[in-house]
């Protein structure tokens, strides 16, 4: 659908399967960079599965695989001498329930950066002020700046959430996923994390998958319809720019959708 | 062109980044882990090999003769009888008495602390199975040896009870398999969903009618599971029967007299003076071969009872 | 009409009620045998504990001194004198060894001059109860036998644990036994510890639901149920037999004539090592599958291996409770004793072990000799014996339930 500029991540005819199970069919799509791509549908339609195939994460489930291709600058990150730890590092995700590591917040973020080899030399920042800066980036230091030692699992559930978030930005990935990061969150938290959505697309990809539309609406710049067809296959119905999406959408199935017909 | 250019080195950059790095010192963890993952089977393996492997000169040595050997009931190398029925039946004699203590009380403390008590009591009652299930079997065998075995020579007369008897013996061993029967029948009774009991409440049933008609049918598969374990338990066991049932191997059916199960006779032979490949030693490799193969069966059957079972709900 | 259609229901309920109140009682009953055999248990070994003891002696302290003197007041000079006197010169040439006879302490010198000369023996014991009830009974025994003495006797004292194994039963500890138990404990630990939780890790985080993990898991289930006397059977014909070159030390000259067949420490702590496995991976296993999911989705998330992951985030969660059920693992092997006596615990050793490939025993084994005995004074000692192992495996247990209720997180 986009043309012009080539996105960060280029899916082309991707079908997902869990074994026999065929739960993506044919998504091709672009995620640009430096915007927030929204992926909504009705429950089970495929959006966590399409989303966790860009990070490779559904490597770690055994019995699914994929066929087609999805680029990572240009680089088919399911290619045979890609690493998917690497991968990882590069796309960042962040996931329904906030799950920090039951260590400090100071901990939680410095472990990623860490093992990815964050180094201090002159001219970079310290860990100390690295950890800073994730923490600012995710709306969280003036909070937490008094007790980076203490629990990450002390946090209210809205703040745990921006924890994992600054834990994410911390190995400096271009992009980053959030499966549906407001959900279990009360509606203050959630407008939080939307505002800082829009902050974060200034510097990453953002790609969310979210089943609340307003969200949808209020936060993105780009969103794709998907939907399940008979065989409970996810495919994509419709991709475009949100203000089209929402007030104008091409296909019939978006506009069920959305007006509240279905889902 | 430059443009280009420029764009294949980003590209290239970009390759690098993503390509697998080396990571030697985890491959060398992942590799003791694989060797240590097949170590169980290998473990397995090597008991049923050396088993065999030291048994098998007595398998085929001439005086040898199969039949013989499962329904002979004399056990005398030294005049080559070599009939294993006395230690089978010194073994079931030990097993079928500690069943009938373990299985009753096992099951009664079982569904007592599932269906009936407290909060309190259950934290008092499961510590004291708990340590019960922790003494080491010496002392329960010197507890036979030093109480049971007088206690029942007083109580049936000295003359009916022998000093080393198998009765003793089997009762220690019960109470030994007892708290094993009790926790894993527990086990299988509170794994049985409210929503069951709460149908026959509803019809106004009492707490003992749904326990015999709803809650153990309904657990009957881990019940009878916990039972066989506990054969298997009671028939491995060693040190209970060596000190208290008695030494040599005799063929018998009464219990206050001694006998000598498969165990206590493997105890007591390579207790003493044994030397390599004669006719003793591997004899008793045959005996402890049967041995790993009855325990073993029983061991199976519980697993397949309880898969089998369960399908029925 | 309407009459017949109106179902019959006969009052039941007392019947029902009076059935519910007897099952019950039954089952109480039932469930109270469990906490009333642990006290007879309990009380019954403490009864063979203490009690009475008439001591007889070859040669009454009363003749070794002259009238009027006390044995345990006499000076070094008078001490080593008697005992100059009285004892073989065989055993006084062994005796001066080291040093001369004055210059051993007096307790030292007292304790020879009973030890050897006096030789105190063991004419009857009665237990804690009988002593109890037939104080004036037994009195009046004692009395009537020359030359013995009563004595209210603590079978466990402090002494039981230092000193070695004897035939006299009055000197008798468990010393050797003792150590031996904690040499071969400590080999299974190191052996079974790193294996077992290695296999864990592997079954759990590598291999997904194959059927080969399935068939593994199945496998050590079925080891778990071999009876102990089967691992002693497989470590005689491995450990001893086979490897008898490694386990006794023969290669690295280390062996000596008595441990040359095999029948060392190292094959018992191997023994019990491959005995203790199986529980170590399976308790592993549950501490292990208890860490969420979502904690290594989080790590994976920022781009860590699946070593890593486990180093630093499931390993950690779960080491309380591996640490926990590996404790108990290890007070079940010690109060293991089948598989030992068929690998060929020593019957009589009376000096410490010098290194693992020396001849071995065990606490429970030493038990077991003791019961087996004849005499009932060795009864009364195998008593205080028992009381020490169960001394031990409480505090051994107790440790393991406090480390698991400290960390209890989840």
């Amino acid at each position: 659908m986009n043309n012009v500029t080539v996105g960060k991540i280029e899916v082309r005819n991707v079908n997902i399967y869990y074994g026999k199970f065929r739960a993506v069919k044919n998504v091709s799509i672009s995620i640009p960079d430096k915007k927030i791509t929204a992926l909504i549908g009705p429950s089970g339609c495929g959006k966590s599965t399409l989303l966790r195939s860009l990070n490779r994460m559904n490597d770690l489930i055994p019995g699914s695989h994929m066929e087609g291709s999805i680029t990572f600058h240009e680089i088919d990150i399911y290619e045979k001498s890609v690493d998917p730890v690497e991968v990882r590092r590069h796309i960042g995700m962040v996931f329904q329930k906030a799950n920090p590591f039951p260590r400090s917040i100071y901990e939680n973020v410095a472990w990623g950066a860490r093992i990815n080899g964050f180094q201090y030399r002159l001219g970079h920042p310290s860990m100390d002020e690295w950890v800073e800066i994730c923490l600012r980036k995710a709306a969280l230091w003036d909070e937490v700046k008094d007790k980076l030692r203490s629990s990450g699992l002390s946090l209210s559930g809205g703040q745990q959430q921006r924890l994992c978030i600054a834990r994410a930005i911390a190995t400096r990935p271009e992009v980053i996923l959030m499966d549906e990061p407001a959900s279990a969150l009360d509606p203050i938290a959630t407008l939080r994390i939307e505002e800082l959505m829009r902050e974060l697309a200034e510097e990453f990809a953002i790609v969310v998958v979210t089943h609340n539309m307003q969200q949808a609406a209020r936060v993105s710049d780009f969103t794709a319809f998907l939907t399940m067809e008979e065989d409970r296959s996810g495919i994509l119905v419709e991709y475009g720019k949100t203000p089209q999406i929402f007030t104008n959408p091409v296909d019939s199935r978006t506009e069920g959708y959305i007006t509240g017909r279905f889902g | 062109m430059k443009t280009l250019q420029k764009k294949r080195r980003d590209v290239n950059e970009s390759f690098h980044l993503l390509k697998k790095r080396r990571r030697p010192g985890e491959q060398f963890i992942e590799s003791t882990l694989v060797i240590s993952g097949f170590l169980s089977i290998f473990i397995t393996l090597g008991i049923v090999f050396e088993l065999g492997k030291e048994a098998l000169p007595f398998f085929t040595s001439s005086d040898f003769n199969l039949v013989k050997f499962l329904t002979g009931t004399t056990w005398q190398p030294q005049i080559k009888l070599f009939g294993v029925l006395p230690l089978v039946m010194g073994t079931l004699i030990t097993t079928f008495i500690a069943l009938l203590i373990a299985i009753p009380f096992g099951i009664a403390i079982a569904i007592y602390l599932s269906e009936y008590a407290s909060f309190k009591l259950r934290s008092t009652i499961k510590p004291t199975l708990e340590i019960l299930a922790g003494i080491p079997t010496v002392v329960y065998g010197y507890f036979a040896l030093s109480f049971v075995t007088p206690f029942l020579r007083t109580l049936i007369g000295r003359d009916i009870v022998e000093i080393y008897n198998t009765a003793s013996a089997g009762i220690v061993m019960g109470i030994l398999i007892l708290p094993l029967i009790a926790s894993m029948s527990e086990d299988a009774l509170t794994a049985v969903p409210r929503t069951l009991r709460e149908g026959a409440y509803g019809l106004g049933a009492t707490k003992i009618e749904t326990t015999f008609r709803v809650v153990i049918p309904a657990a009957i598969s881990g019940l009878a599971a916990a039972i066989i374990v506990g054969v298997s338990r009671a028939i491995g066991e060693t040190m209970i029967v060596a000190l208290a049932a008695g030494a040599g191997p005799k063929f018998t059916f009464n219990p206050f007299k001694g006998a000598e199960t498969m165990t206590g006779h493997i105890v007591r032979v390579s207790g003493g003076d044994l030397s390599y490949d004669s006719i003793d030693y591997n004899s008793l490799f045959s005996i402890s071969l049967l041995l790993f193969f009855m325990t073993l069966s029983l061991n199976m059957l519980s697993q397949w009872v309880v898969r089998k079972l369960s399908e029925v709900k | 009409m309407g009459e017949k259609q109106e179902p019959l229901f006969t009052p039941t309920l007392l019947r029902r009620n009076r059935s519910e109140r007897f099952w019950k009682i039954l089952l109480q009953f039932s469930t109270f045998i469990g906490i009333i055999i642990l006290v007879v248990l309990l009380l019954n070994i403490i009864n063979q504990s203490f009690g009475y003891v008439a001591i007889g002696y070859k040669v009454s302290p009363a003749e070794i001194v002259d009238p009027g003197q006390n044995l345990e007041k006499l000076s070094v000079p008078q001490l080593a004198g008697i005992i100059r006197q009285r004892v073989s010169p065989g055993l006084l040439k062994q005796l001066e060894k080291g040093k001369t006879l004055e210059h051993y302490s007096q307790t030292e010198l007292v304790k020879l001059v009973i030890e050897k000369i006096a030789k105190p023996e063991i004419v009857q014991t009665w237990s804690f109860w009988q002593s109890l009830r037939m104080r004036e009974e037994i009195r009046r025994e004692v009395s009537q036998l020359p030359g013995t003495r009563l004595v209210f006797f603590s079978w466990i004292r402090p002494d039981i644990l230092i000193s070695p194994q004897s035939s006299n039963p009055l000197t008798a500890g468990i010393r050797t036994a003792l150590l031996g138990s904690l040499w071969i404990i400590l080999i299974a630990m190191l052996v079974a510890f790193p294996l077992g939780v290695g296999t864990a890790i592997y079954l759990e985080e590598y291999t997904g639901d194959s059927t080969l993990n399935q068939a593994i898991r199945t496998n050590i289930n079925n080891l778990a149920g071999v009876p102990s006397i089967i691992y002693g059977m497989l470590g005689l014909a491995v450990f001893v037999r086979s490897l008898a070159q490694l386990t006794s030390g023969a290669w690295l000259g280390l062996s000596n004539s008595e441990s040359a067949n095999g029948r060392t420490i190292l094959s018992a702590g191997l023994t019990l090592a491959l005995l203790v496995l199986p529980l170590i991976i399976i308790n592993a296993r549950e501490a292990i599958k208890a860490v969420p999911d979502t904690l290594r989705q989080a790590s994976y998330g920022v781009g860590a291996t699946r070593w890593q992951t486990i180093w630093h985030h499931v390993l950690p969660n779960s080491i309380p409770g591996i640490l926990t059920g590996s404790i108990l693992a290890f007070s079940r092997a010690l109060g293991e004793s089948a598989p030992l006596v068929v690998i060929g615990a020593s019957t009589y050793i009376t000096v410490d072990p010098a290194n693992v490939f020396s001849r071995f025993t065990a606490l429970p084994i030493q038990i077991y000799q003791w019961t087996s005995r004849p005499q009932p004074e060795f009864r009364n000692l195998a008593a205080g014996a028992i009381l020490v192992l169960l001394a031990l495996l409480l505090s051994i247990n107790a440790a393991a339930i406090l480390l698991r209720n400290r960390y209890k997180r989840y």
